[in-house]
């Protein structure tokens, strides 16, 4: 059985920052694992570890910078990695979601998976929408928002859960080969052992351009343009407490006095 | 420009987002003097057609197919649809659902897709606000094309009222039913237990500024002193440090307490979904920028590390050691 990762690296923005033109200045930006992959990565390595014969791989549409992240996905078990980059991607800003269908399809049809794991979203442009696109892309059946999988290593069917909102969950049978894409909380990620981060070092990442895996600068090409990009006004019409945390402790204490929170 | 919109319900019922769909398909369609369309697809269609006929809905589009969303078949039928009424714009809910078939019908169709609009407008090219980085920028992207597909976050727009006797259409989506790959077995409540975080009148929340499972013990403290409710944002569940019954949020429970003392939380967009109806809201956050602080009525910009423990102590508590 052969499990495709979709990993993706994202900027995160820290608290103080300036915009330069239509993104954030590149010295307030710190880049990380997205969360919602690092799920998706621990439930891939799960099943390989029960199953024999079990390949999981990953794929990133990257720059070179984003082999760090991919390195973590390694050294927690994924078996090999593919970074897809091209100079057609560079400053592009925010790939359209066509564009990361395409790409993904692509690196998809000539690994030709079983499974394929996506997050449930990037936390920074937040689509929520990659995987579910790939899966219409490839012909794969899919599952959006999954936070509870079922699935005998070899199976062809994955019993899943999908998180709505409110607190329920819908039982879901999809029938493989799919696509699902992973919700935070369905386990436990596990951090990189010592060992696994060394004997990451050696585990392969194939660097592959557009030419290699079959397309060319068009897949770019999208309709989407980015036109503005600001902080929000603030709505904030918050009171701020302000002096010294024991200052700002006993306004708020007399505030939850006089609103009955407290009495005394 | 017309508009088509996919209403959302789920056991028998419509989910508001259906209703601010309505409202927000009729600005557009307003700005081009189009008509919009709202379609409704499995469950009680006829019922639920009743029910959308809202001011500004011209037409009503039921699909009669299944009792509840599979979206093999809402991806069939919604793009069957559109050949149908071929309208400029498709408004599809980004709710959970939403997310688990719009990006599919965007891509059969060919369409553009933006999700998670929190504004769109159009004199003539599309222009669609929606956040990034966790709410601490806005974007806009303009869509340069003739017609496209666009999620819409809920609980953004009014809900369309009133009735209005729009023209109700039974549709015929021809579904192939050897393309539905994947079948709905059941629902299931979660998040039961002990405590039900609903019903408090004070909620002391913990977020991910809290850091390790160990520090969990001085909101705790924080809590009883105040003699309130402990609940917490999604990481801390994640994290299996709180139970399920704990979070606040759209997949979590909708609260609205007397008071929601929100720590270490930044306010991300599903977590205000289970908060925002809360009477007085007080953030502590080191983050002046956080979100929270676009919905809270009082706020601690500091380290809550400093400021819980002075907290417990104005109240003549004595704070853990962590
Ligand atoms: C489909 C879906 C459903 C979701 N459902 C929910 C839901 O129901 N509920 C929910 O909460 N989330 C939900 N989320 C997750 C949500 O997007 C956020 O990831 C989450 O709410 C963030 O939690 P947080 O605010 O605790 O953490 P963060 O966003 O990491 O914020 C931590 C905050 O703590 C502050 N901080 C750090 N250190 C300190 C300190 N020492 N003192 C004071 N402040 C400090 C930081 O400035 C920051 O603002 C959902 C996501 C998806 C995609």
């Amino acid at each position: 059985m052969k499990i495709l990762i979709a990993v993706t690296e994202v900027a995160e923005v820290e608290d103080d920052f300036e915009i330069d033109g239509l993104a954030v200045a590149e010295q307030y930006l710190d880049y990380d694992l997205n969360e919602w992959d690092d799920y998706a990565i621990e439930a891939g390595v799960q099943l390989q570890e029960a199953g024999e014969d079990v390949e999981v791989v990953s794929v990133t549409i990257g720059p070179e910078r984003s082999e760090e992240t991919i390195r973590m996905g390694l050294a927690k078990g994924v078996d090999r990695a593919i970074r897809v980059w091209d100079d057609a991607l560079e400053g592009e800003g925010q790939l359209g979601v066509e564009t990361k269908a395409d790409i993904l399809a692509a690196v998809a049809e000539d690994e030709d998976p079983d499974l394929v794991l996506a997050g449930v979203q990037s936390n920074d442009d937040a689509f929520g929408a990659t995987g579910v696109s790939l899966a219409d892309e490839i012909g794969f059946e899919w599952a959006a928002v999954v936070n509870d999988l079922d699935l005998e290593p070899g199976g062809d069917v994955a019993s899943v859960h999908r998180e709505l909102e409110g607190g329920v969950e819908e039982l879901t049978d999809v029938e493989l080969p799919a696509v699902l894409t992973i919700q935070t909380g369905i386990n436990e990620p596990r951090y990189a052992s010592l060992r696994g981060i060394r004997q990451a070092q050696s585990k392969e990442i194939a660097p592959e351009d557009l030419a290699d895996i079959g397309l060319d600068a068009s897949v770019t090409e999208s309709p989407i343009t980015l036109t503005q990009l600001y902080e929000p006004e603030t709505e904030s019409d918050a009171t701020v407490f302000e002096g010294s945390p024991d200052e700002e402790a006993d306004q708020l204490a007399d505030l939850l006095r006089d609103k009955g929170v407290v009495e005394g | 420009m017309s508009v088509l919109a996919i209403a959302e319900h789920r056991r028998g019922e419509l989910r508001d987002v259906s209703f601010e769909l309505a409202t927000a398909g009729r600005e557009l369609a307003d700005a081009t003097d189009g008509d919009l369309h709202l379609a409704v697809i499995g469950g009680e269609v006829g019922e639920f057609a009743d029910r959308l006929d809202r001011e500004g809905v011209d037409v009503v589009h039921t699909v009669d197919e299944g009792e509840e969303f599979n979206h093999d078949v809402y991806t069939q039928a919604v793009a069957a649809l559109y050949d149908e009424v071929e309208p400029d714009v498709l408004l599809m809910p980004n709710s959970v659902n939403g997310l688990d078939y719009a990006p599919a019908v965007a891509n059969r169709l060919s369409l553009p897709l933006v999700t998670d609009a929190i504004d769109i407008e159009s004199d003539g090219v599309l222009s669609v606000t929606r956040e990034k980085y966790g709410s601490k920028v806005e974007t806009v992207v303009e869509v340069d094309a003739d017609r496209a597909a666009v999620t819409v976050r809920p609980g953004e727009w009014p809900p369309a009222e009133g009735t209005n006797g729009a023209d109700v259409r039974e549709f015929d989506a021809e579904i192939d039913e050897s393309a539905v790959r994947s079948t709905v077995t059941g629902f299931q409540e979660v998040g039961g237990g002990d405590v039900d975080i609903t019903e408090a009148e004070v909620l002391v929340s913990v977020g991910r500024g809290i850091e390790e499972e160990e520090n969990i013990a001085l909101v705790e403290a924080l809590a009883d002193t105040l003699d309130a409710t402990l609940s917490s944002s999604r990481p801390i569940v994640d994290n299996g440090w709180l139970p399920k019954n704990r979070q606040v949020g759209q997949s979590g429970k909708q609260v609205t307490p007397e008071v929601y003392i929100a720590i270490g939380i930044s306010g991300a967009v599903q977590h205000v979904a289970g908060m925002k109806g809360a009477e007085t809201i007080v953030a502590i956050n080191t983050d002046p920028n956080a979100p929270i602080y676009d919905l809270a009525d009082y706020g601690i910009v500091d380290d809550l590390f400093d400021v819980v423990p002075a907290l417990i102590e104005a109240f003549g508590g004595e704070p853990p050691e962590v």
